[in-house]
């Protein structure tokens, strides 16, 4: 449960406004030109002024997604312009901190854009805490929701007119697990998602090794000759336990199946169509499906097996539709 | 002049599917991302910074991310069109050596302003990086040369 205090002070935070952060530097060519170059943004309209100027907006205006980046602190942390405000538009961060609530993630940054932004205009942008949630316990841990929004304006003797819109949320929580981030193990190389491996017996042994040989083994009772899979001990039909393996064919129809969308776990494609097969030996076998529309798979269609290496350890039987 | 395929509003269909784009993840996109967009956070060019917070390399940082998707995106709309919004939710993060992957459709249309919106994500051997959607107004018919 969250501190009553902690809550009470969050509360009186909420809704509350903080003062202008201005740019540093002027919307200019050079921040854009080297902006589109990393990013690989190729759009003339940010770079070539002949054809921006014959463009929509008569001139050289900024990729949108460049929104926060005029007003970015720089190199020193919290250096804002000459003019900029003293208040802290994160202190609600520093407050939870203060409760045990470590660590923080960003969650969500949601940009909205009233109107181009064009070259030598000049930004800042004000902040509002929009929302506190309540406490949450997420995968990584127990915390707070928190929710900002900074709304951006150009300066103009006029009137200063709105730009755009950053909604930005995080997470801030103090972790699940015990493990500091400085206890954490240290890696050279990301670990790349891999399929998980079959828990191998001597019951089941046989069949993945048929399907790293390419062959589909089917288990055989010896007394009676009655398939069956998934491989087990004892015969359903004479509760003999001899048994050997035959070769399927690899043909079959489709009984059922499940196309998953979601949640998308690495490293499997998504949507990702699994099948009930039905072999023409009689007997049912779940594998994956490939080379299928998701909407193209019908009840009763007919599919050959194939095999393919994943993480170049596991062969897995997929199957694939055939013309009838 | 530089000349470029613009989408047209009325080309566009619910559920076309935009061309996919590869991004090599390297350090030079992450460090040269961050310092582009003037984020001097040490994760995300300083290897010995990053791991003292727990991560095996350097992290993009999320204006990056954002940069990339105005790419994937304004890849296949062209430069005439119009971003209302660019909308993401993060994920895992992206280290160098890795890839993103950025697959996406069109989720919505709506006439009266030309919007339209296209969901996207951007996966790499981790998982999603970004999931989001994206709103863009697209110019109309072209006007008949004179």
């Amino acid at each position: 449960m969250a501190d009553p205090q902690l809550l009470s002070s969050v509360r009186t935070l909420v809704g509350r406004q903080y003062g202008r952060v201005y740019a540093w530097d002027a919307v200019n060519a050079p921040m854009i030109r080297q902006w589109c170059e990393i990013m690989g943004v190729d759009n003339p309209l940010y770079t070539d002024a002949a054809y921006a100027a014959d463009g929509p907006h008569g001139g050289l205006v900024a990729p949108p997604a460049m929104l926060q980046v005029w007003t970015m602190e720089g190199l020193h942390a919290n250096n804002y312009p000459p003019g900029s405000t003293d208040q802290n538009p994160y202190e609600v961060l520093k407050l939870i901190e203060e409760y045990g609530y470590a660590s923080v993630v960003a969650v969500n940054s949601e940009l909205s854009f009233t109107r181009p932004v064009y070259l030598g205009e000049r930004l800042y942008y004000t902040t509002r805490l929009e929302s506190v949630g309540d406490e949450k316990t997420t995968g990584l841990g127990t915390g707070f929701f928190v929710t900002l929004v900074m709304s951006h304006f150009v300066e103009k003797p006029e009137g200063d007119e709105p730009v755009g819109e950053l909604l930005f949320r995080v997470f801030k929580f103090r972790p699940a697990s015990a493990r500091t981030a400085a206890q954490a193990p240290i890696e050279n190389e990301p670990a790349k998602a891999k399929r998980p491996l079959p828990g191998v017996s001597d019951d089941t042994r046989f069949f993945w090794e048929g399907c790293a040989e390419g062959k589909l083994l089917i288990q055989r009772c010896s007394a009676c000759a009655t398939l069956r899979h998934p491989p087990a001990p004892v015969c359903t039909h004479c509760h003999s336990f001899e048994w050997d393996s035959v070769q399927a064919s690899g043909r079959g129809s489709l009984y059922s199946f499940v196309v998953m969308h979601y949640p998308e776990v690495a490293p499997f494609d998504h949507p990702n169509p699994i099948g009930l097969i039905e072999l023409e030996e009689g007997v049912r076998l779940i594998a994956g499906l490939t080379g299928v529309q998701r909407d193209g798979l019908r009840i009763g269609q007919q599919l050959q097996v194939e095999f393919q290496t994943f993480d170049e350890q596991l062969a897995l039987p997929l199957f694939r539709p055939v013309g009838e | 002049m530089t000349s470029k395929n613009t989408k047209r509003f009325d080309d566009v269909r619910p559920g076309e599917v935009l061309p996919t784009l590869e991004v090599p993840i390297t350090v030079a996109l992450i460090a040269g991302g961050a310092i582009a967009t003037r984020d001097y956070f040490p994760g995300h060019h300083d290897l010995d910074a990053a791991r003292e917070l727990g991560s095996p390399h350097v992290f993009m940082n999320i204006l990056t991310t954002n940069g990339l998707v105005q790419r994937f995106v304004e890849g296949w709309a062209g430069p005439l069109a119009r971003f209302t919004s660019l909308k993401i939710k993060l994920g895992v993060p992206n280290y160098p050596g890795d890839r993103m992957s950025f697959s996406g459709s069109v989720t919505g249309r709506d006439p009266q302003t030309r919007t339209v919106e296209v969901t996207l994500s951007g996966k790499n051997s981790l998982g999603n990086h970004v999931t989001g959607t994206v709103a863009l107004v697209l110019p109309g018919q072209p006007e008949a040369v004179a």
